[in-house]
């Protein structure tokens, strides 16, 4: 840097190396920019053509009544199908993460925390596979039962791991006081623990809820094979379900059916955003209610 | 189970299933090349644009996004996971497809033709190539969402170190936070795979359930998942449903090799970050 020109009041502007390096920098900051508001404007995109399209489907016609103006019984159908599946998966995946996080240690909870690990990637249609073999070939027919069992399985490792990820802020002196009082392990987690993370649990509940009620693949083995223009409370008949519907609304490729599914895209979307976003908007409060 | 539903299939195929790529409902001749290919494919473009975009974004809400923005784009990414796959194969089939017919496809023959995965655009816009962008979709949110986090969890006096050095900001990324994350980006990548190889239903819709192998990427195809899909609730015979079943077996082995290499890079990366502190 011995430059014969050397000049003290030249302005101090990068030049040569730097000059490129910087704008090297920023050009890779633009392009992280530009990802993250190309995947913003996938959503928006896929988001806007579901409502505009979806919107001028719907009518009360449309919710209430059954096959062929409507997708009534489908909603009722899904609405049984995921309720059965709550009430299968979240006993379940609760107790799962109470074991993991109050009473397991060493090799036996490593191996559930495994196992919920790949449940929780395993392809749904799998899953669909799996109940198909297990249910549907021993009874010999489609059921909305068998539907829901899938659904369980796919909703388990996400209650557990949400379960897991709230008792775990639960503060360590409600224990402690309580083994200080003499409590039984399993009263202090009845009494104490649960009630304080009840509504973490709930809402990770609720995010499970929003991912079944979506899935396609296993409900197209399992449940698909229905008469779409009645309501049926039967669980143990094939269920008319959203997904199934506007799948093989999509396959058959008529106007009025594309119509259709996108209306009920639409209702399903819906039900699916709000669940999803009230329930991270409720498990953010929750997170720093507890963390304090 | 599925290995029980598949037997008579694995009898009377044995491993040659694989590589066959015969699929014959109606003669009962099954082989499952075709699907393997197409699932192949699919997936390795799928991680191909996928990948990138995803850590560029994970990248974008660990480093460059002001706080307020971050928490906005976050939830708004991992909202993209939540969109069930029907719906987006539909959005697929209606918006998508036409589009990349008309204008991509046309586009990328003209520049890059000389290469055979670019054939002629065909009439639906029904291809590999729009499964391959709607599972480009599908893994994003997941690959970002991990490699934020990983982004975040890397300590920042060691990047205001690289920074005070006089490291510009993609040198401190390229030098410091890339590298020691690497082996989680990877893990996380394989989640993202294994989401595309074993996604049945976006696909379905959008793959155009072609029957042969063909080299242009705007050819119909299917995969593992999708023909499962399609052909399982009309099965015509027992030896269908089997077959259809081995092509099950064959997805469940390849989705859980990825997740369990996907689990024990991760795992090891833990390890290494415990010696580390």
């Amino acid at each position: 840097m011995s430059d014969a020109s050397f000049d003290p009041a030249a302005p101090l502007t990068p030049s040569g190396n730097l000059r490129r390096r910087r704008a090297f920098s920023r050009f890779a900051e633009y392009g992280a920019t530009a990802a993250a508001l190309a995947a913003v404007g996938v959503l928006g995109i896929v988001v806007f053509a579901v409502v505009v399209h979806g919107a001028s489907a719907l009518s009360l016609d449309f919710l209430f009544q059954g096959a062929p103006n409507g997708i009534g019984p489908e909603l009722v159908g899904t609405a049984e199908i995921v309720a059965i599946g709550t009430l299968i998966a979240a006993p379940i995946g609760i107790l799962v993460a109470v074991y993991l996080t109050e009473f397991g240690t060493g090799r036996l909870a490593s191996w559930i925390k495994l196992t919920l690990d790949l449940m929780n990637g395993l392809p749904s249609i799998i899953v669909g596979l799996f109940v198909f073999g297990l249910i549907v070939e021993a009874t010999h027919k489609q059921s909305g039962f068998a539907a829901a069992v899938a659904l369980a399985i796919i909703m388990l490792p996400i209650v557990a791991r949400g379960t897991v990820e709230i008792l775990l802020l639960v503060p360590s002196n409600l224990r402690e006081a309580a083994d200080a009082l003499g409590v039984s392990r399993w009263r202090s987690v009845l009494g104490v623990i649960l009630p304080s993370a009840i509504g973490g649990i709930l809402t990770s509940t609720v995010l499970a809820v929003a991912r079944a009620a979506g899935e396609t693949a296993p409900l197209l083995l399992l449940s698909s094979v229905y008469d779409p223009s009645r309501v049926s409370l039967n669980p143990f008949e094939a269920l008319p379900n959203i997904p199934t519907t506007i799948f093989r609304l999509s396959e058959e490729a008529s106007p009025e059916g594309f119509t259709q599914a996108w209306g009920a895209g639409f209702v399903l979307l819906t039900f699916i955003m709000i669940t999803s976003i009230g329930a991270r908007i409720l498990l953010a409060r929750t997170r720093s209610k507890m963390a304090q | 189970m599925i290995v029980h539903g598949a037997s008579p299939a694995i009898s009377k195929f044995g491993l040659g299933f694989v590589t066959s790529t015969e699929w014959q409902p109606t003669f009962g001749v099954f082989g499952a090349g075709t699907v393997l290919y197409g699932t192949a494919v699919t997936s390795f473009f799928a991680l191909l644009l996928g990948a990138p975009i995803a850590i560029a974004i994970g990248l974008y809400l660990s480093l460059l996004a002001p706080r307020g923005l971050r928490t906005v784009i976050s939830p708004l990414v991992e909202m993209l996971a939540a969109i069930p796959s029907v719906i987006l194969g539909f959005w697929g089939l209606i918006v998508l497809a036409p589009f990349v017919q008309k204008n991509i496809e046309p586009w990328l023959h003209d520049k890059l033709g000389f290469i055979p995965l670019f054939g002629p655009p065909q009439t639906t816009g029904l291809s590999v190539f729009t499964a391959s962008l709607i599972l480009t979709i599908m893994v994003i949110p997941i690959i970002a969402s991990i490699s934020r986090d990983l982004f975040l969890a890397v300590p920042r006096d060691v990047q205001d170190g690289a920074s005070a050095l006089g490291a510009t900001r993609w040198e401190v990324v390229r030098g410091v936070v890339l590298p020691s994350t690497a082996s989680g980006v990877v893990a996380a990548s394989l989640l993202g795979l294994g989401r595309a190889l074993g996604e049945a239903i976006a696909v379905a819709q959008v793959i155009g359930a072609g029957t042969e192998i063909k080299a242009s990427l705007f050819e119909t195809g299917d995969t593992l998942a999708a023909r499962i899909a399609n052909q399982f609730p009309g099965a015509i015979t027992e030896m269908h449903k089997a077959s259809l079943f081995y092509l099950g077996v064959i997805l469940l082995v390849i989705g859980l090799v990825s997740n369990i290499t996907a689990q024990w890079i991760g795992r090891r990366f833990d390890y290494q970050r415990a010696v580390a502190r």
